[in-house]
């Protein structure tokens, strides 16, 4: 017993206590994150049949995927197509979520002075997570479709002659559903990080002369640097995967990475659908380098 | 209880525990009173309460369903073949499914109606007929050379790779209302008069045959097998597709039965390919919609039971017992009741009123209201069924669901043309 003692306090040493606290963490990331990538990219080299796989080290899979990405070049092949769709969702969803999340945040944490208000306002905020996301992409159609709402009003107002077809089924929708999804995981990291800065020196701006934008600009957005960058990283790393959004609110007639892969696994070709995870996990992950780049988010928290 | 351990001196309490509960495990009778339980894996198509509800109360058996989508269907036969007893996938996933020689050939032997199972799966023929074979008919993947083969036989076999359940011959969902003039022809889905109306399903290898059946009714090609195209045949048709779409001719592709639904009934599309209870559903909602027949036929699917090779002794024995349950009359009414067909026709009609039979397979006008089988109502006394008989649309089947020699090929074509 006593040697058991004197065991455990020798691997409990202060130097070693960080690592044990770290293990259980660690553990489950492993086997949970990190196993099964590895798996993903081990299995992205394999061969495949229609019912099989076989393990090989070949980089066929990833030809295919870039199959005559060159040759066609200028014109684009259908992986640089759907990477270029996919990006252009991204920075649009990016900059609208951006402006909102950080003008709502704004409101919460300077405006709102009451606790409860701003629990109250918050939840209103979560309320897109109320339904399910299949019913409320839905329930869009009566909203946008040819013969719903919005047309119906447009219409019947005079103010277009005949109903809108791209307010459904289209860029616009799409963008909209995400924005009306994504926006909360923007306003949180904000907000977060705007209840943090002193209010003394929204003071001290205001004492020093500055004008109500110029203390926005000069003292607020850099003190929120960090919830910008974790929003951002939140919105970014959601619409690069998403599939049933873009199917959904496009008519599925709009390419994404994630419906490929989707479409891949359902033929049973794990591979290839490996193959294409791995390259838009690269692509995600040189993302959000760029971003932590530009904000040094270890310095900032 | 052995009478020796009880009450003997110096036994303890945790002795006499462990000889009663070795004592419990040596009467089989209780044992074997506990109903039997079968893994049913399929898409909720068949899966009706119902149906689990008629077989604890005939056979005693229990069934657990396990729903997953069709893909996901053949996905668990490849990877996970030990998770279910009873399989219920699609005739023209068997393609892919018996190279992994993952199912059983059943012995025809075992099961009581085999020679009654209608000839659309053992010959292909309708009424004497033959219909259209194009594709992954089941006539061509219905046997097997033995129990373990994973080759089909050419010349029919004692073993049966899938007992047919449900089958049903698809086509085109229009809306009369806002068509307002007949369709009789598949090139109708690419008449540039329904630009922005129109739809197909994003599902590639049934999209691709749709688009097919539209290539030759335009008279663009005549495809030798639409169901098992060559690389060139795959472009063009790719390429039809494509030139619709950069066109504005689509206004959505779908991928859920409800969203087909969705689409009809909302007047966003007003012709799609569409399933046969889509089109009921959009029905019952008031929304007029028809089942169109068109000239150059149908493409028909059709599903059927499996087993797990590593199935054995009490529930082989039960999942047999299910399955000529399954074809004694009462299952096939139930499923005949929703517009699909079931395998063993004889035993079908005599579980069903004469009124409904003659609706719903001889395509005459109803005599009473058409009732589904939870009792909602259908169609109202004189409707006639969209097709006519079961003859008329059975017959007119001109290809099958299929899986192409080059599926990896059309896959990535029909990404090219979504991302178009």
């Amino acid at each position: 017993m006593e040697r058991v003692h004197r065991r455990l306090s020798q691997l409990i040493t202060p130097a070693a206590a960080p690592y044990w606290q770290v293990a259980p963490l660690a553990g489950v990331f492993a086997v949970f994150f990190l196993l099964p990538l590895a798996i993903t990219v081990a299995v992205s080299f394999w061969r495949y049949t229609e019912y099989s796989m076989i393990p090989a080290l070949v980089g066929d899979n990833y030809a295919s995927v870039f199959a005559g990405c060159l040759a066609e070049l200028p014109a684009l092949c259908v992986t640089f197509k759907t990477y270029v769709s996919t990006l252009k969702f991204c920075v649009l969803v990016w900059l609208v979520t951006l402006v909102l999340g950080f003008t709502v945040a704004y409101f919460l944490a300077f405006h709102v002075r009451s606790l409860t208000w701003q629990t109250v306002l918050f939840l209103l905020c979560t309320i897109p997570f109320w339904t399910s996301n299949v019913i409320r992409m839905i329930s869009w159609v009566p909203l946008l479709g040819r013969n719903g709402l919005v047309n119906t009003v447009l219409v019947a107002s005079g103010a277009v002659p005949a109903p809108l077809e791209w307010l459904l089924f289209s860029d616009f929708a799409v963008v909209l559903a995400f924005v009306h999804l994504y926006t909360m995981f923007m306003i949180v990291p904000i907000f977060n990080s705007m209840s943090r800065i002193d209010r003394a020196l929204l003071e001290a701006s205001r004492d020093a002369g500055a004008s109500a934008w110029q203390t926005v600009w000069n003292v607020v957005v850099p003190l929120s640097k960090p919830g910008l960058v974790i929003g951002s990283i939140f919105v970014v790393t959601l619409v690069m995967g998403d599939y049933v959004t873009i199917g959904v609110m496009g008519g599925q007639q709009i390419a994404s990475v994630g419906k490929i892969i989707q479409v891949e696994l359902s033929y049973l070709q794990f591979p290839l659908a490996a193959a294409n995870a791995v390259i838009l996990l690269g692509a995600v992950l040189a993302i959000i380098c760029t971003m932590t780049r530009l904000v040094d988010l270890r310095r900032e928290l | 209880m052995k009478p020796g351990t009880k009450g003997q001196a110096g036994v303890s309490r945790r002795t006499v525990l462990k000889g009663a509960a070795a004592a419990i495990a040596g009467f089989p009778a209780i044992v074997s009173a506990q109903p039997v339980t079968l893994r049913y894996l399929g898409t909720a198509v068949n899966q009706s309460k119902e149906i689990a509800q008629k077989v604890k109360a005939d056979l005693g058996l229990v069934i657990e369903y396990i729903p997953v989508t069709t893909d996901e269907v053949a996905k668990r036969i490849i990877t996970q073949p030990n998770s279910f007893d009873v399989v219920d996938a699609e005739y023209f996933q068997l393609r892919k499914l018996i190279p992994s020689g993952n199912l059983l050939g059943m012995d025809a032997r075992r099961i009581k109606y085999a020679d009654k199972i209608t000839p659309v799966f053992t010959k292909g023929q309708v009424a004497g007929k033959t219909i259209g074979d194009q594709g992954t008919a089941p006539k061509k993947v219905f046997y097997l050379e033995g129990p373990t083969s994973t080759k089909f036989a050419a010349a029919p076999t004692q073993w049966i790779t899938l007992i047919p359940t449900v089958y049903n011959a698809d086509t085109l969902g229009i809306r009369p209302d806002l068509i307002k003039r007949p369709i009789g022809s598949w090139a109708e889905l690419l008449n540039g008069e329904f630009k922005g109306k129109a739809a197909i399903l994003n599902i590639p290898s049934i999209g691709i045959m749709d688009a097919a059946m539209v290539v030759e009714s335009l008279g663009a090609y005549k495809y030798r097998d639409k169901g098992n195209m060559t690389k060139p045949e795959i472009d063009l048709t790719i390429k039809t597709l494509i030139d619709a779409k950069k066109a504005g001719q689509f206004r959505a592709f779908w991928k859920d039965f409800n969203e087909s639904v969705n689409l009809m009934a909302s007047g966003e599309v007003v012709i799609q390919s569409m399933w046969s209870p889509a089109v009921t559903k959009v029905r019952s909602m008031g929304v007029p919609c028809i089942y169109q027949p068109l000239k150059e036929g149908y493409r028909a699917w059709a599903a059927g039971f499996g087993l797990p090779k590593t199935l054995t002794g009490k529930k082989l024995d039960a999942s047999y017992e299910f399955i000529n349950w399954f074809l004694s009359g009462w299952a096939g009414a139930f499923l005949n009741r929703q517009g699909y067909y079931s395998a063993v026709l004889e035993t079908a009609k005599a579980n069903m009123e004469p009124y409904e039979w003659a609706y719903w397979m001889e395509g005459k006008p109803a005599e009473k209201d058409i009732k589904a089988p939870d009792g909602t109502l259908l169609e109202k006394a004189g409707t006639v069924r969209d097709g006519g008989s079961y003859e008329a649309r059975m017959g007119a089947v001109a290809c099958w669901n299929a899986v192409m020699d080059e599926n990896d090929y059309m896959v990535r074509k029909w990404n090219e043309f979504i991302a178009a």
